[in-house]
């Protein structure tokens, strides 16, 4: 078993059409049947959506002060809006879980390996 | 065509002979040896060094009655040696032992017995996990050639126009991603082969079209040939796979008379037909007419059909149009690309004039495209519109991928004065 990553990111700038309630109570539905199928299958370690990146602090230590500052990494256009940790037999598992997801909530998810965590007994099963 | 010296009798065993062998075996080794160690950098040393121990016995003792079959054997037993004499080693052979992969050979992985009775070739897990979506294009593309054609980062490099260390890197870059993603080894289930299949043809396709950057050097037309024959081996019951087979040797066929004396490519209508290489045009022409019983089209059968139609020409003049046309509709359907497009417009021209193919050409958004411009170029010459044509031979110029092709062009279409 590995142990991925799947997250969804908020891009700065873009505009999307605002949803219905219609097509919000769909996409709640289909998030909900994944994420039970997850379970079910014991592929499900842990997931959350984040608030927005306007709600974020970056805290910075140099040479021993520390210094705070209002929003997220300003270098960074996109921000982690929302994630999955999942174990799966391997990567093609894994991108299955992804397509799922990505088709419901119509955004790009990115699909990364953790560290340490290969062949490892899952945490979620 | 590398191990030519196979049947002429007792041949000398020299470095050379054994490099060759290894060209031949060393894909299907690696490809073994990957899936009983679990890992690509293992099972790469691993065949390195049993054909070091080859190139030290061979000469002297003469060449084993299966030399792919000595390699695979005497580089898993080095590498389960020296798998046991390290603590790490111990580690990975008992997860080796646990591991169960879901694989029906389980017993073979450790113990060794594949060789023995029908060996299911691990080559076609090896060329779809270097094939694999997740690894970009040319990833996919270096990882095929080292690990499947057993070509040196060196060889890579070089037939790419990059620096070794470039290649090296590249290469480092996929097997971590492999390792760390655990991309899977293995050959993708029926209903993933319709996505998976044309990514591992679009590979070896374009290892061949990359040749055409320095079309003096063979290696790449070889090596994509061989990946094709030994794919189309593996996977006989895939049409598309014949397909690509021969539409390599389709194209092959015309290599010898491929270039004009500058260097630069020669278009088919000036093609000195002589020169075509009979036999890879039987045998690319079997394959298309055993394609056709089938009647499972797609897009490298198709093209491969339209390149044979033209070998059936002993004259340009002679070319059947027509059939080309029906054909490049067929694959307009299956493969809607402005680039099939053009071709098709191409032949339309050949069948209903210039004026009909300029028209076509009209609406494709192809602009920047080299072979559009210097199509458009060829048009307007043929109808006399001498101006216009010679700024689109500017165009074509100004976009031509080598300083042969950029000074033809500029001539008009016409070679040196």
């Amino acid at each position: 078993m590995t142990r991925y990553l799947l997250s969804t990111h908020t891009v700065e700038g873009e505009k999307r059409e605002p949803m219905t309630d219609e097509q919000m109570r769909e996409t709640y539905q289909q998030m909900a049947a994944i994420e039970r199928e997850m379970h079910a299958s014991g592929a499900w370690v842990f997931s959350a959506r984040l608030h927005g990146p306007e709600s974020a602090t970056v805290v910075r230590v140099t040479e021993g002060d520390v210094l705070t500052t209002d929003g997220p990494f300003a270098e960074s256009k996109e921000h982690l809006a929302g994630f999955y940790m999942i174990d799966a037999e391997d990567l093609d598992a894994a991108l299955g879980w992804a397509a799922k997801v990505s088709g419901a909530i119509d955004r790009p998810i990115e699909v990364r390996p953790f560290a340490g965590f290969t062949d490892q007994p899952g945490g979620g099963g | 065509m590398a191990s030519n010296a196979s049947d002429a009798g007792p041949a000398v065993i020299d470095a050379a002979r054994v490099g060759s062998i290894f060209r031949e075996e060393s894909g299907r080794s690696v490809a073994a040896l990957i899936r009983v160690l679990g890992d690509i950098d293992l099972a790469e040393d691993a065949v390195q060094d049993a054909f070091a121990i080859a190139l030290r016995r061979w000469p002297d003792e003469g060449l084993p009655p299966n030399p792919g079959g000595w390699i695979t054997t005497t580089a898993r037993n080095r590498a389960l040696d020296r798998l046991r004499r390290e603590s790490r080693g111990r580690e990975l052979l008992g997860e080796m032992a646990l591991l169960a992969h879901g694989s029906e050979d389980e017993d073979a992985r450790v113990t060794g017995d594949e060789e023995k009775g029908p060996v299911k070739d691990d080559r076609l897990r090896l060329i779809f996990t270097c094939c694999h979506p997740a690894l970009s294009d040319e990833v996919q593309v270096a990882l095929t050639l080292r690990l499947l054609g057993g070509l040196s980062t060196k060889e890579i490099a070089r037939a790419f126009l990059v620096a070794e260390p470039t290649m090296a890197k590249r290469l480092v870059r996929g097997k971590r991603k492999i390792k760390a993603a655990r991309i899977p080894y293995r050959v993708p289930a029926d209903h993933d082969l319709p996505s998976r299949l044309p990514r591992a043809l679009a590979v070896i396709y374009l290892i061949y079209n990359a040749g055409l950057s320095r079309p003096e050097e063979p290696l790449l037309f070889t090596e994509a040939i061989r990946l094709a024959r030994i794919l189309a081996a593996l996977m006989p019951d895939e049409p598309e796979v014949a397909g690509l087979l021969a539409l390599l040797l389709l194209t092959e066929s015309r290599r010898p008379a491929r270039l004009r004396a500058d260097g630069s490519l020669a278009v088919l209508a000036e093609q000195d037909r002589g020169l075509w290489d009979r036999a890879l045009i039987e045998e690319g022409q079997a394959l298309v007419r055993r394609c056709l019983r089938r009647n499972q089209p797609g897009p490298y059968q198709l093209q491969a059909a339209i390149t044979a139609v033209h070998a059936d020409a002993a004259m340009f003049e002679e070319t059947d149009w027509s059939q080309i046309v029906a054909i490049y509709d067929q694959l307009l359907e299956l493969a809607p690309t402005p680039v099939v497009a053009l071709n098709r417009a191409i032949a339309i021209g050949e069948v209903e004039g210039a004026a009909v193919a300029l028209e076509l050409l009209g609406e494709l958004d192809l602009e920047g495209y080299q072979p559009f411009h210097a199509t458009r170029a060829d048009l307007l010459q043929r109808l006399g519109r001498t101006e216009e044509a010679a700024g689109e031979y500017l165009r074509a110029a100004a976009l031509a991928p080598t300083e042969a092709e950029r000074q033809f062009l500029k001539r008009g279409g016409r070679g040196a004065p």
